[in-house]
C-alpha cells in the first residue's frame, strides 16, 4: 500500500482537518492495525516492568517519594531503584521502603535498629532522616517492630525530580486523563508510511 | 579512625539500656584513591552513623545505630568530636548488654549523589567495647 492518503491537503493550517478528514476515511484494517500497534505498545511496556520485578525481587522496583521525611537526601517527587533479594540482610544504615499492614501506602525511611536470631529472623525499627523520633507510632497498634515481610525493597540507586509527574497525575487527576487522552490520540492516529 | 569510650548500664522495664560516651576522629575519604575528599561532583550529602554491633543470647546479631549526622557537600570531611552522648536510646531486645564483653562500635556512612548509586560504606577502624557485670543505679545523664 501506499504512503499518504489522497485528498491530503498540505498546508499547516489545513493539518487539523486533513486528520479528522483521515480518520473518517480510515478503512477498518487500518483502524485494527492502528490498535493493535497501541496494544503492543501496551504490552511491551507491562513486560518490562514485569521484568524490572523479576531481576530486581521487589514487587515495585520504582518509587516515588511522597514526603519531606527523608529531606535532605530525598525529597518529595524523587525517584527510587529497590531491590529486594531474598539473601540480602536487612541492616543498620540500610535505607529501605516498606508499607505497613493494612495500609498502600510505601514509606521511605533509614534503619536504625537491627535484631536478628540465629535462625535468619529479622527484626527492625525505622526513621526517618528528617524525624525526630523512630516510626513506631506509623507501625499499626501494637506492632513495635518490622518484620522482612513488611519490606517492599532496598534504596540501590536515585533520581531527583523525575517522580513529580506522578504526583502531579496523582494530585489533579484530570491531567492524567487529559495526558492518557493525547497518547492514546497520538497512537491511534499516527500513520506509518 | 579512632573511638573511645566509657560506659555503664541499667535495666529499663525488662530490657537492658547501655550508655555510651565516644570520642570521634575520622577523615572521610574516597575509598577509590585514598587521598581525594570524598565530596566530588556527584556527591550532595553524607549520612554518617556510629553503630553497635553485638552478639546476645537472644539475638545472634544485633546492630543500635547510637549517632547521626548529616554531611552536606561543602563540609568539612574531617571529624574531630569529643565527649559525645548517644543520640538514641541504646536498648537491647532482651538483656544482653549486661556483661557482654564485645560490642563494636563502627562509623558509617552513606553517600548520597546528586543523581545514581547509594552506596553503603563502612569506615577502616573500629573499637570494641565491654559493658560491665553489674547494673547502676539511675546516673543523671
Amino acid at each position: 500500500r501506499g504512503c499518504g492518503w489522497p485528498g491530503s491537503g498540505g498546508s499547516r493550517g489545513g493539518a487539523a482537518m486533513d486528520l479528522f478528514g483521515d480518520l473518517r476515511r480510515m478503512n477498518k484494517r487500518q483502524l485494527y492495525y492502528q490498535v493493535l500497534n497501541f496494544a503492543m505498545i501496551v504490552s511491551s511496556a507491562l513486560m518490562i516492568w514485569k521484568g524490572l520485578i523479576v531481576v530486581t525481587g521487589s514487587e515495585s522496583p520504582i518509587v516515588v517519594v511522597l514526603s519531606g521525611s527523608m529531606e535532605p537526601a530525598f525529597h518529595r517527587g524523587d525517584l527510587l531503584f529497590l531491590t529486594n533479594f531474598h539473601d540480602d540482610p536487612i541492616r543498620a544504615g540500610e535505607i529501605v521502603v516498606f508499607k505497613v499492614e493494612g495500609r498502600d501506602i510505601p514509606i521511605v525511611h533509614r534503619v536504625i535498629k537491627v535484631h536478628e536470631k540465629g535462625n535468619g529472623n529479622i527484626k527492625f525499627l525505622t526513621k526517618g532522616d528528617n524525624n525526630e523520633v523512630d516510626d513506631r507510632g506509623l507501625y499499626k497498634e501494637g506492632q513495635n517492630w518490622l518484620e522482612k515481610k513488611d519490606v517492599v525493597g532496598r534504596a540501590r540507586g536515585f533520581l531527583p525530580y523525575v517522580g513529580m509527574v506522578t504526583i502531579i497525575m496523582n494530585d489533579y487527576p484530570k491531567f492524567k486523563y487529559a495526558l492518557l487522552a493525547v497518547m492514546g490520540a497520538y497512537v491511534l492516529l499516527k500513520r506509518e508510511s | 579512625l579512632r573511638k573511645n569510650v566509657e560506659d555503664f548500664t541499667g535495666p529499663r522495664e525488662r530490657s537492658d539500656l547501655g550508655f555510651v560516651t565516644f570520642d570521634i576522629t575520622a577523615d572521610i575519604l574516597n575509598g577509590k584513591n585514598g587521598l581525594e575528599t570524598i565530596f566530588d561532583w556527584n556527591v550532595k550529602q553524607l549520612f554518617l552513623y556510629l553503630s553497635a554491633e553485638y552478639s546476645t543470647k537472644n539475638n545472634a546479631l544485633n546492630q543500635v545505630v547510637l549517632w547521626d549526622k548529616i554531611m552536606l557537600r561543602g563540609d568539612n570531611p574531617r571529624l574531630s568530636l569529643k565527649d559525645m552522648k548517644s543520640k538514641y536510646f541504646f536498648f537491647d531486645d532482651g538483656n544482653g548488654l549486661k556483661g557482654n564483653r564485645n560490642i563494636t562500635l563502627t562509623l558509617s556512612w552513606n553517600v548520597v549523589p546528586n543523581a545514581g548509586i547509594l552506596p553503603l560504606v563502612t569506615g577502616s577502624g573500629h573499637v570494641s567495647v565491654p559493658f560491665p557485670d553489674t547494673y547502676e543505679t539511675t546516673k543523671s545523664y
